[in-house]
């Protein structure tokens, strides 16, 4: 029954991995810009939300209404302030630009909110369950799982059936004939920024009331991200989903064997999934 | 009267040879520090030589073979607990210690090297931290080294190194001082050899080389076993230094590759002067910031991206295309020189 519970409870955390990756398998779908900050991204979300909670006094999943917007502006501006110079053949100038952001969020999270390990308090849904047979299945991994596929669901609604997405399509396709053909590439990488930040707002406020945090936790996140991405392979945002789910379970089976192994073994999942498959599980787009 | 006008090709220019006189002098001086400066002053010339290490490494690897790696912290981890479980528990010196761990670097940049070079571009850069991570956790399993928390190098083993404790940490200023020359020379020489000839040239254009029947895996590979060996050692000096080690401190990727990256590009990527002026700013600016606190690391972000944004050739590249000066004799040019007689 342990067992039966840890995958189970391994799937749902799969939509919180999902959630992490959604984000960063869209710009790179996009753009093919690795974003090293998007971990940290992901917990100035959560610090965002800590912050409206205590200032305006709402339920944390209430304020990704205040928390979103703001994250997406913040990824229009950072994409055409800075990003949008540092592409093209060369790896090193994105790569080099987005450790930088990330040490300069770090740091700016510790001097602003400390050190110490922060909480989202969302009340009374971080401990309600459900019965299940036998098993007790938390509400807010219920929650956070669904609203990965919804989200994921919306990325695609997005890419495959309106003219956002068809302009996201074109660029990554060929960014000089889309640019001929009348779309403003920087204007269009803003936006999938933008769309990609709103992403990552939800999954901060998700990791914030799932546990705690602090400035120094956003590398780890990113590389669960990543993780997913990869298994589920590139470009194919319900293979991320699956490679999240992939990535939760082994994570939850490791946690069974030997609570120290839990991290150790959603990594070990990924390298063995690289070795078998290195283009992932659901390619459809080559690196 | 016809002067015959002569042609030759020439590595070294009267720059070069002056520079490489001057750097044994520079050496020689870099020898006695211990004896002209304080403790805190050569702590710092030490720090730095160990970070000039990485970077010069990193550049090798980054800038040369087009592995953009940011997961060396997996290696420097591995050197430092190399250290302490070869000493701790093998009761080797420490020397030899650090000298086995560079063999153990070798052997386990194979697998990892095998597996990673799966991956492409931005994907092997963090394939190669996931690799990192993997090796923190890994090394937070085993108790006997303080797990999670780490543990010290025990006093017997720190007083084997030398009895007194300033002999001690002159020995490591001058261990680190010499590794550090060691690394630049060896990528140094690395780089005049064929395999450097064949990394240039893959560089250059990767297709081109390619057809000419080299064999791009197998260069990349042996750069990356070569750097993953020289930074396992670099690793065991950084904790012979510290004398304590922790899984965060031994595979943080802030230090021991985002600064190391840093100093790569302020410097200027794809010189191997780019290091030495990259280093020499970074550590300048954190005396300068100091004061600061953790703002001293915004500031340097900042500042990292503004060079990559601004001047991406780094200052030494700014310099040497703007005054054409090359201190390390690497690249050929066509000299015509006049005979009179």
């Amino acid at each position: 029954m342990d067992w039966i519970n840890a995958i189970v409870q391994g799937v749902l955390l799969g939509g919180l991995y999902a959630l992490f990756a959604a984000g960063l398998s869209l710009i790179f779908g996009v753009m093919r810009l690795v974003n090293i900050a998007h971990g940290d991204l992901i917990i100035l979300g959560a610090y965002l939300g800590l912050t409206t909670t205590s200032i305006l006094g709402i339920h944390p999943l209430m304020s990704l209404v205040v928390v979103m917007p703001l994250m997406a502006l913040l990824g229009y501006c950072l994409q055409r302030g800075i990003l949008n110079s540092t592409l093209g053949d060369d790896l090193l100038p994105p790569l080099l630009v987005t450790f930088g952001l990330s040490v300069i969020l770090q740091n700016s999270l510790l001097e602003l909110y400390s050190a110490d390990p922060q909480k989202l308090n969302a009340g009374i849904i971080e401990t309600a369950s459900i019965e299940v047979g036998s098993l007790a299945i938390g509400i807010l991994p219920i929650l956070m799982f669904f609203t990965a596929i919804s989200i994921v669901a919306g990325l695609q609604f997005i890419f495959y059936r309106t003219a956002l997405g068809r302009a996201f399509r074109a660029v990554s396709d060929n960014q000089d004939v889309a640019q001929l053909m009348g779309l403003n590439k920087r204007h269009i990488f803003g936006l999938a920024m933008a769309l990609s930040l709103a992403v990552t707002a939800v999954a901060g406020i998700f990791l914030g009331i799932r546990t705690s945090f602090d400035p120094s936790v956003g590398g780890g996140r990113l590389i669960f991200g990543f993780e997913a991405v990869i298994i589920g392979g590139l470009g194919n945002l319900w293979g991320t989903l699956i490679g999240g789910i992939i990535l939760g379970v082994a994570q939850n089976i490791g946690a069974q064997i030997n609570p120290g192994w839990q991290l150790l073994s959603g990594h070990i999942a990924f390298l063995i999934i690289l070795v078998i498959k290195p283009k992932g599980l659901f390619p459809r787009i080559s690196g | 009267m016809n002067i015959p006008l002569k042609y030759h090709v020439s590595r070294s220019s009267r720059l070069s040879r002056l520079v490489s006189f001057i750097t044994v002098l520079a050496l020689i001086l870099l020898l006695a520090v211990p004896l002209l400066v304080g403790r805190a002053d050569r702590v710092l010339f030490g720090v730095m030589f160990l970070y000039l290490a990485l970077a010069s490494l990193w550049y090798l690897l980054a800038g040369y073979a087009g592995l953009v790696s940011v997961g060396q912290q997996a290696f420097v981890g591995l050197g430092g607990y190399m250290l302490f479980a070869l000493t701790i528990f093998a009761g080797f010196h420490p020397l030899t210690a650090i000298a086995i761990s560079g063999i153990i670097g070798a052997i386990i940049a194979m697998p990892v090297g095998i597996l990673i070079f799966r991956l492409r571009g931005a994907y092997f850069a963090i394939g190669t931290w996931v690799i990192a991570e993997v090796f923190r956790l890994s090394f937070a399993q085993i108790q006997s080294l303080g797990g999670g928390s780490g543990s010290s190098l025990p006093v017997a083993i720190v007083k084997s190194l030398a009895s007194s404790r300033q002999m001690r940490e002159w020995t490591s200023y001058w261990l680190a001082l010499g590794l550090v020359v060691l690394v630049i020379g060896a990528v140094y020489l690395f780089l005049r050899s064929r395999q450097g000839l064949a990394l240039m040239a893959l560089r250059d254009n990767e297709l081109a080389a390619s057809s000419l029947g080299i064999d791009i895996w197998k260069t990349k590979f042996i750069v990356y076993i070569v750097t993953g060996a020289l930074t396992t050692l670099v690793g065991g000096l950084i904790f012979l230094q510290k004398l304590r080690i922790s899984p965060e401190a031994a595979f943080a990727v802030n230090d021991w590759t985002a600064f190391v990256i840093f100093i790569v590009v302020i410097g200027g990527i794809g010189t191997l002067e780019g290091p030495i002026i990259g280093t020499l700013v970074f550590f300048a600016l954190r005396e300068l910031l100091a004061d600061l606190g953790t703002a001293y690391l915004i500031v340097l972000g900042l500042f990292a991206i503004f060079v990559m944004l601004r001047a991406p050739q780094g200052v030494w590249g700014f310099v040497r295309s703007k005054f054409h000066i090359y201190l390390f004799p690497l690249n050929y040019k066509v000299e015509r020189f006049r005979e009179d007689d």
